[in-house]
């Protein structure tokens, strides 16, 4: 390849930023370039340079994070340094919803306007902000600052969320939930520096139960520090890991497939399966990736788990790592969770300085290091196979499979990936063994489950009960339904999840029952309306997170996303083409070509919860035509 | 951009008197000594080698498959979903075009499903792209019982630019009666060639043509996300400012005419394109030694486009500028001639 470069050229600014990345010293969150390539990354040209290209997520990010967005000059000096294409590095930047590769003020308020939050004060929220400061994406002349309306942000137990980046010399990124129009206002105003006490004392609202003995995964909440390796320690921390470097690789990986964990981030897949595959993968080297990018809407546990007990993540990647032979883990963080990003990362650099990771764990011959990669605003790269491409500083585009990332991964090396809670269950597996795991839950659905209560209920926040807790006892675990105190539906499983109704509450709640039901318990989202919600809204809302979500790649999620969301805009006008019952069987037309032809779980789920509360519902039978 | 750019002797000629017959007709990999795969098609058991794709498998049976972004000289990217096959014990339906074969897989081409999702991929295309020079897109079509008014009118288009700078993330209310388009003004950048996204079909071919499956020039590449996803340059600037050297090799490989010669632009808007009147001419470009294979396309005794057959052993449907393009100085007139030469010297 014949680079060839703009004759754009970075201001003093943009070229430090840049430089930040990439000359950082190799005890830097960096230091893989050496791993992957073995070589330094000086501005060297050819294949080591090249190698670096897994370096330019985060370039973009220091761009965007110094300047408040990522000109022509800074990008064209990126791609000098990282000797990629420019149009591809367009083409990665154009990706992300945190980017942007037009001017924009350094200041941004994301306003949540998703489900959770719609069901409590949003649409007065954005109202309010669009009224103090324009339209959403206007920017006075001379201002700086602009605001957005944002996907779920993942705070969805404190509504309405809202979050304040803010671009500079000292870039912040400030999570605010609950939050009203004053204190964004005052937040833009402080270009993001508003004290950070009242993030870390609403923990006690994000987990109720925090303090109960019966609690297992949520057990240290509220009992430790979560920035204190000794405070981890002293709760039982790092016991697990100990244990496990005393079994062996080999019986650790026979535990986790005795205990028939299923993995917890959505496709419910054998966690103790894919261990053993990449455990006997016969290449080095071979990676392990914790999906911390939790953007399912409605979904917060994994946030919560890394705040309040983030050395519980580390342990369990090391653990995994140390089983199934990777020397090298990564954590693919989202980007919208500032608080999560902080701890997770003081706990690695903890953990890396008392030996528990490195190149000789606890003493013993095995090599553990983890390193953070930061999510920019693409719910897909939650999706395993686009996480890689992210990784590796490509577009977030779903990969095909087969081949599977136990075999072919990330650098197409053999990889495992976990979501943060699977990987937490792993602690007591190794401490108790995979036999006891599998006596709690049922037969199939073994160990407990977080749930994300949120919307119409009395105290939401994270919940852990054992599978097969029904819907109804985990809705009065939290209090019961409130706003008007009349249940409509419950939104169970996510965006990709499907609505019920208040007759189905005595469903069990495991994956095979919600199975046989034609549910799913997706990411453990349990989101309740009272009967003053418009559901219309709602399918509206959600159909519009799939347009803006799809990655683009294939023709029925592309296409089909849109087809949907003009569909239900049809619907809920009374502005048919033809009669409501033509309209609904080309809907259920658009979600069975979605969910047969896409490439991908976001393509193929894309009209799970459309569909089911337009047939649970029957949202849409009062009208004729 | 090479700098090897040739200032003299730029005086193509052209074989017409020795035209070459066509390389052979690309087929399944070789039958060698791979292990031969068993497995049921339509019912029908058949056995070939192993990492053969299930579109070979089924068109070694004599069943076709429809295809849109698959071309055997690149890799497949299998996004257009419009080849998908029904794989018994598989939840989703599965690309043929780069699915392996595997031992006693039950494949059904045609079932209800099938057709289903392949006539919905071709009704989410022509509903939002504009496929009247993709022939081949509209006898699929045909064949499926496509109709693309189910959704709608077509809706407004987009006025200049405003596809190129889509935010990712965020997106417009939909309009009410009217189905969302890719429409947008052609970009006529340079002497050579247009690009009309209006009829983009996002198949990638040009995006891999350009990089690393042919050019390695990576002048053009997917930008934005979703509905918003499209072929761009870096921050969308013109063709001569970008990498791009004018081979051409992406519109060899475009299926629906949304990369169009500039003479064929020009004559369709005249409306003196006929390519009925039109006849191919196979020959070898004599610009240097490399020998590849041109196909002429010629209409009233004027060349109006050159392409390389795919089969080609040589060039595998590629060729540099002066075997693209070098025609068009032959024909102008000596001062235009002067000046597209120097344009395409400066692009190069
Ligand atoms: C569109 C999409 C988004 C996803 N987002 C996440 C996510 O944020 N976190 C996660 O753990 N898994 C997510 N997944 C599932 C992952 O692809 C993968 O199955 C999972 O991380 C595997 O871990 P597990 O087996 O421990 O659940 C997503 C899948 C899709 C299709
Ligand atoms: S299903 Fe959607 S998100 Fe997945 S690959 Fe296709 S376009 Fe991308
Ligand atoms: S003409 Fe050649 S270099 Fe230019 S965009 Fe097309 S393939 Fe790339
Ligand atoms: S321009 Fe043509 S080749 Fe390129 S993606 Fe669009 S339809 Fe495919
Ligand atoms: S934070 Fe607003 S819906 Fe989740
Ligand atoms: S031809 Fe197979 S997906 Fe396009």
């Amino acid at each position: 390849m014949d680079l060839h470069l703009t004759s754009d050229t970075p201001n003093a600014a943009e070229q430090l930023a840049v430089d930040s990345v990439l000359d950082a010293p190799e005890s830097g969150f960096i230091s893989d370039a050496h791993f992957i390539s073995g070589e330094a990354y000086a501005p060297a040209a050819g294949h080591a340079a090249r190698a670096n290209r897994h370096l330019l997520l985060p370039v973009l990010h220091a761009i965007q994070e110094r300047i408040g967005w990522i000109s022509p000059g800074a990008l064209n000096y990126a791609c000098q340094r990282l000797t990629v294409p420019p149009t591809e590095a367009y083409g990665v930047a154009t990706f992300y919803a945190l980017f942007s590769v037009q001017p924009k003020p350094p200041v941004v308020a994301h306003v949540c306007d998703d489900i959770a939050c719609m069901a409590n004060g949003a649409e007065t929220l954005c109202a309010e902000m669009a009224e103090r400061f324009g339209a959403p994406g206007s920017a006075e002349q001379d201002s700086n600052l602009t605001w957005h309306h944002s996907p779920c942000l993942g705070m969805c137990e404190r509504p309405p969320a809202a979050m304040v980046t803010a671009a500079g010399v000292t870039p912040s990124t400030t999570a605010l939930a609950p939050v009203g129009i004053d204190e964004i206002a005052q937040t833009l105003a402080d270009r993001g520096h508003t004290n950070k006490a009242s993030e870390a004392s609403t923990s006690v609202r994000s987990v109720p139960q925090a303090g109960s003995e019966e609690l297992r995964l949520l057990r240290r909440v509220d009992r430790i520090d979560p920035d204190d390796l000794a405070s981890y320690c002293g709760a039982g921390g790092y016991r697990a890991l100990e244990r496990a470097l005393d079994m062996g690789p080999a019986q650790v990986v026979r535990e986790v497939v005795a205990s028939k964990l299923l993995g917890r981030g959505g496709a419910a897949f054998p966690a103790g399966v894919k261990w053993q595959a990449v455990a006997s993968a016969e290449t080095q080297p071979r990676y392990m990736i914790c999906n911390a990018d939790e953007s399912e809407p409605g979904t917060f546990k994994d946030r919560v788990v890394m705040e309040e007990d983030p050395f519980a993540v580390v342990e369990a990647m090391t653990i995994a790592g140390a089983a199934t032979g990777c020397g090298k883990g990564y954590i693919y963080l989202r980007g919208e969770y500032p608080l999560a990003l902080e701890r997770m990362t003081n706990a690695i650099a903890q953990a890396r300085g008392a030996g528990l990771l490195g190149s000789s764990v606890l003493g013993h011959e095995v090599p553990f290091d983890i390193e953070i990669r930061r999510g920019a605003g693409a719910y897909i790269c939650g999706e395993e196979t686009a996480l890689f491409n992210s990784i590796e500083g490509f577009r977030g585009e779903p990969r095909n499979k087969p081949p599977f990332p136990t075999e072919v991964g990330l650098f197409g090396k053999p990889t495992l990936v976990n979501n943060v809670e699977t990987l937490i269950n792993v602690l007591d597996i190794a401490l108790e063994g995979g036999d006891a795991f599998a006596a709690i839950g049922t037969e199939q659905s073994t160990g407990t489950k977080l749930f994300c209560l949120s919307g119409h209920v009395a105290r939401p926040g994270v919940y852990e009960v054992p599978f097969g807790t029904t819907l109804e006892e985990l809705i009065s675990l939290a209090g019961g339904v409130a706003g008007n105190g009349r249940l409509q539906a419950v939104l169970l499983g996510g965006a990709a999840g499907t609505f019920l109704t208040p007759q189905e509450l005595a469903l069990p709640l495991t994956f095979e029952a919600t199975r046989t039901v034609g549910a799913t318990l997706g990411s453990g989202v349990v989101m309740l309306f009272d009967d003053s919600v418009n559901m219309q809204n709602v399918l509206l809302r959600i159909a519009a997170f799939f347009r803006d979500e799809s990655c683009g790649q294939c023709v029925p999620c592309r296409v089909g996303t849109v087809r949907q969301e003009e569909l239900l805009h049809r619907l809920v006008a009374d502005k048919t083409i033809g009669s409501v019952a033509n309209e609904i069987h080309l809907l259920n037309e658009v979600g069975q070509a979605m969910r047969d032809a896409s490439i991908c779980g976001l393509g193929q789920t894309a009209s799970s919860a459309i569909e089911s509360a337009v047939a649970r519902m029957e949202l849409f039978n009062g009208k004729s035509h | 951009m090479p700098p090897e750019a040739e200032q003299s002797d730029f005086t193509p000629t052209w074989q017409f008197l020795n035209p070459v017959p066509r390389g052979p007709v690309p087929k399944a990999p070789e039958e060698s000594a791979q292990p031969e795969i068993e497995l049921t098609i339509d019912g029908r058991e058949t056995s070939v080698p192993e990492g053969t794709t299930l579109l070979h498998a089924a068109r070694g049976l004599g069943i076709d498959t429809p295809t849109l972004c698959y071309l055997e000289s690149l890799t497949p990217v299998n996004v257009c979903r419009v080849c998908v096959v029904e794989l018994e014990g598989s939840r989703t339906l599965v690309p043929a075009c780069s699915r392996k074969v595997e031992p006693g897989m039950q494949v059904r081409t045609d079932s209800p499903r099938v057709r289903l999702s392949r006539r919905m991929v071709l009704e989410f295309l022509a509903s939002s792209v504009d496929v009247s020079t993709a022939p081949e897109l509209q006898a699929y079509m045909d064949e499926y019982e496509a109709e693309p008014e189910r959704y709608g009118p077509p809706g407004p288009a987009a006025s200049d630019s405003v596809r190129d700078n889509a935010v990712p993330g965020h997106h417009d209310s939909p309009v009410l009666d009217a189905a969302e388009t890719v429409e947008q003004p052609v970009k006529i950048d340079n002497e050579l060639y247009i690009r009309d996204y209006s009829k983009c079909i996002l198949c990638y071919k040009c995006v891999e043509a350009c990089g690393e499956d042919a050019q390695n020039t990576f002048a053009i590449a997917v930008a934005g996300r979703g509905f918003d996803a499209r072929i761009s340059t870096e921050f969308a600037v013109p063709l001569p400012d970008s990498a791009c050297v004018y081979c051409g090799n992406c519109i060899g490989v475009c299926p629906t005419g949304a990369l169009m010669f500039r003479s064929e632009f020009d004559m369709r808007a005249a409306g003196t394109w006929d390519e009925a009147a039109q006849s191919e001419t196979d020959t070898i470009c004599s610009y240097c030694g490399v020998g590849c294979s041109l196909s002429l396309h010629i209409q009233d005794n004027e060349i109006v486009k050159v392409m390389s057959p795919l089969e080609s052993e040589v060039t595998k449907g590629n060729l540099c500028i002066k075997g693209r393009f070098g025609w068009q100085f032959m024909q102008q007139p000596k001062k235009e001639a002067d000046e597209a030469q120097e344009d395409a010297q400066a692009s190069e």
